[in-house]
């Protein structure tokens, strides 16, 4: 019987090409997951309870209107300029804390832009008062 | 003069364990990365020029808030009041925990100070106002 004379082959299955597929997935998964970091501005909040009597010179209040104008101690002011003045004001005095207190209508955005500006002028001591 | 004769030692590197290497190489990347578990609402964030990365997102509990005053933590939405025991249990399970508040450009502020409430109630005191990168001018 000529079928018996089949040779039995080595089964071997090639694995040269294992290292590219672990390769491709490995370039697959590094490209499909999106390192997508979040960043943002940090502050730390206050304890609960932990209301701080300070003295009134060393507060600076920078109010948000509902329409989201900007007052820094009272006077009006725009908020590109809102650095440069806390900055010449923590100059004047270091202990100054910087009091951020909005209108409840006022808009986020607004805040931010307060909160990015007083970050630009590196006021460490910012206080976030609650709205009214 | 006499040559030495090269040994006939065939100096190749073996590569025969190059697939486990890039496969622990794929493992290793697949168990770093924390896929994002939330789709939360959509929102638009405000920009920024002074940020901060987060330190790590697995301390990392997502707030948003909606232009329209809606507030979500982990896919539910959820009210003002009720922030307070949400953000407690997260922070009892992971003291490292930072907040970060994903709130539409156009939200108001008493929502925010709302949340400042509740995270001040809740002992949630790491707080990261979520914003894009602005560049700056």
């Amino acid at each position: 019987m000529a079928i018996r004379e089949r040779k039995a082959r080595a089964g071997v299955i090639p694995d040269g090409g294992m290292a590219d597929i672990a390769f491709l997935l490995l370039i697959f998964f590094l490209v499909t997951t999106t390192i997508d970091m979040d960043k943002g501005i940090g502050i730390i909040l206050p304890a609960e309870g932990q209301e701080l009597e300070i003295n009134k010179k060393n507060i600076l209040n920078c109010l948000i209107s509902s329409s989201g104008a900007v007052l820094l101690g009272g006077e009006p002011i725009e908020i590109k300029d809102l650095s440069r003045k806390v900055q010449e004001e923590l100059r004047a005095n270091d202990k100054l804390i910087v009091s951020v207190k909005a209108h409840k209508k006022a808009q986020y955005s607004v805040y931010i832009d307060v909160l990015d500006q007083l970050k630009l002028a590196k006021a460490t001591r910012i206080s976030i008062a609650e709205t009214e | 003069m006499k040559f030495r004769r090269k040994s006939g030692v065939e100096s190749k590197i073996s590569t025969s364990s190059m697939p486990d290497i890039i496969f622990m190489l794929l493992i290793f990347f697949m168990v770093t990365t924390v896929l994002r578990e939330y789709s939360g609402l959509p929102v638009s964030l405000p920009k920024a020029e002074r940020i901060e990365k987060l330190e790590s997102k697995r301390h990392t509990a997502d707030i948003w808030v909606s232009k329209d005053g809606l507030i979500s933590i982990e896919d539910k939405l959820f009210n003002n009041d009720d922030v307070r025991h949400v953000m407690y249990e997260k922070r009892a399970s992971d003291p490292q925990l930072t907040v970060s508040l994903k709130a539409d450009q156009a939200a108001r502020m008493e929502i925010v100070s709302g949340i400042h409430n509740e995270l001040r109630k809740a002992d949630a005191l790491k707080l990261n106002y979520s914003t894009k990168v602005k560049a700056p001018n």
